[in-house]
């Protein structure tokens, strides 16, 4: 079969349907990771031993398995225990959590990194120990991490591909659907690839543009 | 009940290990009263100072602001509700300053008494004018720390502290980090305090400021209070060998 990318236009719509949805699930799941990684990054700092120990686990199990098993697991394995996940939740869930253990150990990095007299003035105000964390030492930590955080989230852009595994009509399902009736997959395949490069390249600049704002120095 | 102590350490005592670095340490400040402590690096002035408002938890003894125990002992809970409260009593100042780089100097001084004293933001916010007027910083009311010198930053922490409307001043080294001639604003700022009669306590290695400006001057050493006075005897007349060493070499190098 010959190229012919003249088809491409007329799944213009469809395509665009699908960076939509890619833009969905990974903004969706990207709060969910920085949100979960925050508070399991505290948890693991400051949080007692029997939560602690839990977390570990979950991030080790996290880290340590598959991101494709994850998503199985949570869509087609939490229905035998009665929960029903509809694809989209299931992959932010998956997408979400799984990053959410990678940003949780660069946020703890820098809650370490954070000066030390930063606690103290805190605590000499009469703030709480946990005030502290929330309002001094958090915000501080998680503005020195954004550039990390930042690829990390590049990669879960590029990772959320795997969620059309699940049957969330996102680009790379919208461009195995065009294939599947145009049987032109190099057309099809490139032109996601292009889509998810523009995606890309408008999350990086929103990237920048945090980084520049939120900038510390002291 | 003048002579009532406002500040009471009694008998403190703190050990890392084997290592003793206050050895049974007592002293009383009254109301207004204005302490100097000077001595070595290593005497265990700051440990001291970071006992008075738990900081440095102390081994054995007690600290005691007016008629409140401050290291009272008590259930985990309880202690850290209690200590909150105590510690927006003691503002204390660092030779780092302490400042949150992520707000500005409005956010860093309105920060606890928003928190704390359930301030509204407009009450909050003329309670940092109105202490950073105090300190001659109000032209900076929206820089973040990163945008002022070394004596500027400081004179915003004294600020911070004084916005939580403490009842006593701790300052530890407060100057050792500026450049010297940043020093005397800073200098000046606390001598204003102490012109209104806050109670401070003023660990320092700046024997003429001491001597200037306030009314009591400790001596530590391998910690103990070796010799405590007025600061002219202290200083034209010390009685023990180490005093006499110790300013010796000090006020050499200050007359330089
Ligand atoms: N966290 C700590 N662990 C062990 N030793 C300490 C600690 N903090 C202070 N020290 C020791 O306690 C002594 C007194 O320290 P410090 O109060 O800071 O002295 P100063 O302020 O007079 O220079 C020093 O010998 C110091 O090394
Ligand atoms: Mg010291």
């Amino acid at each position: 079969m010959t190229l012919d990318f003249t088809i491409v236009p007329s799944y213009f719509t469809l395509l665009l349907i699908g960076s939509g949805w890619t833009i969905a699930i990974t903004a969706a799941a990207a709060v969910l990771s920085f949100v979960v990684g925050i508070l399991f990054a505290v948890i693991a700092l400051y949080g007692p031993a029997l939560v602690r120990y839990p977390i570990r686990l979950f991030a080790w199990l996290f880290m340590g398995t598959p991101l494709l098993l994850q998503l199985f697991l949570i869509y087609f394995g939490l229905i035998q225990i009665g929960i029903d996940l509809p694809a989209f939740a299931a992959g932010v869930i998956g997408l979400g959590l799984h990053f959410a253990v990678y940003n949780s150990d660069i946020i703890q990095s820098g809650i370490r990194a954070v000066d030390k007299g930063q606690y103290e003035g805190a605590r000499t105000l009469g703030l709480s120990r946990l005030q502290t964390i929330a309002r001094i030492i958090v915000p501080q930590a998680v503005r020195s991490v954004i550039p990390p955080i930042g690829n990390n989230m590049i990669a879960l852009l590029k990772d959320s591909a795997l969620v059309s595994v699940i049957g969330v009509t996102e680009l790379t399902l919208t461009a195995q659907l065009a294939i599947s009736k145009t049987f032109h997959p190099f057309e099809f395949y490139l032109a996601a690839a292009v889509c998810y490069y523009v995606i890309n390249l408008g999350l990086e600049a929103g990237l920048r543009h945090l980084e520049g704002r939120v900038q510390l120095s002291r | 009940m003048t002579d009532k102590p406002f500040i009471d350490i009694r008998h403190a005592a703190k050990s890392y290990g084997a290592l003793e670095v206050l050895k049974d340490i007592s002293l009383q400040v009254r109301k207004g009263q204005i302490v100097a402590i000077i001595g070595p690096s290593g005497s265990g002035k700051s440990t001291l100072l970071r006992a008075i408002n738990d900081l440095d938890p102390l081994t054995k003894g007690e600290v005691w602001l007016e008629d409140m125990q401050v290291n009272k002992p008590l259930p985990p809970r309880q202690y850290e509700r209690h200590i909150n409260q105590m510690r927006q009593q003691i503002g204390m100042v660092f030779q780092h300053f302490n400042l949150f780089p992520h707000l500005t100097v409005r956010g860093n001084i309105t920060l606890a008494p928003k928190m704390l004293k359930r301030l509204t933001e407009a009450e909050a916010n003329a309670l940092a004018e109105k202490q950073l007027a105090h300190v001659g910083m109000l032209d900076r009311i929206d820089y973040y720390p990163s945008q002022l010198s070394g004596g500027q930053k400081q004179r915003v922490a004294i600020a911070r502290a004084l916005a939580m409307e403490p009842k006593v001043m701790l300052f530890d080294e407060v100057t050792s980090a500026l450049d010297p001639e940043l020093v005397e604003e800073v200098n000046l700022t606390m001598k204003k305090l102490a012109e209104e009669h806050m109670t401070m306590i003023i660990v320092t290695h700046e024997m003429r400021f001491a001597q200037d400006v306030c009314d009591r001057v400790l001596f530590m050493d391998q910690g103990v209070v070796v010799e405590e006075g007025p600061p002219e005897v202290i200083f034209r007349n010390p009685q023990h060998e180490r005093t006499k060493n110790f300013l010796r070499k000090h006020l050499q190098g200050n007359a330089q």
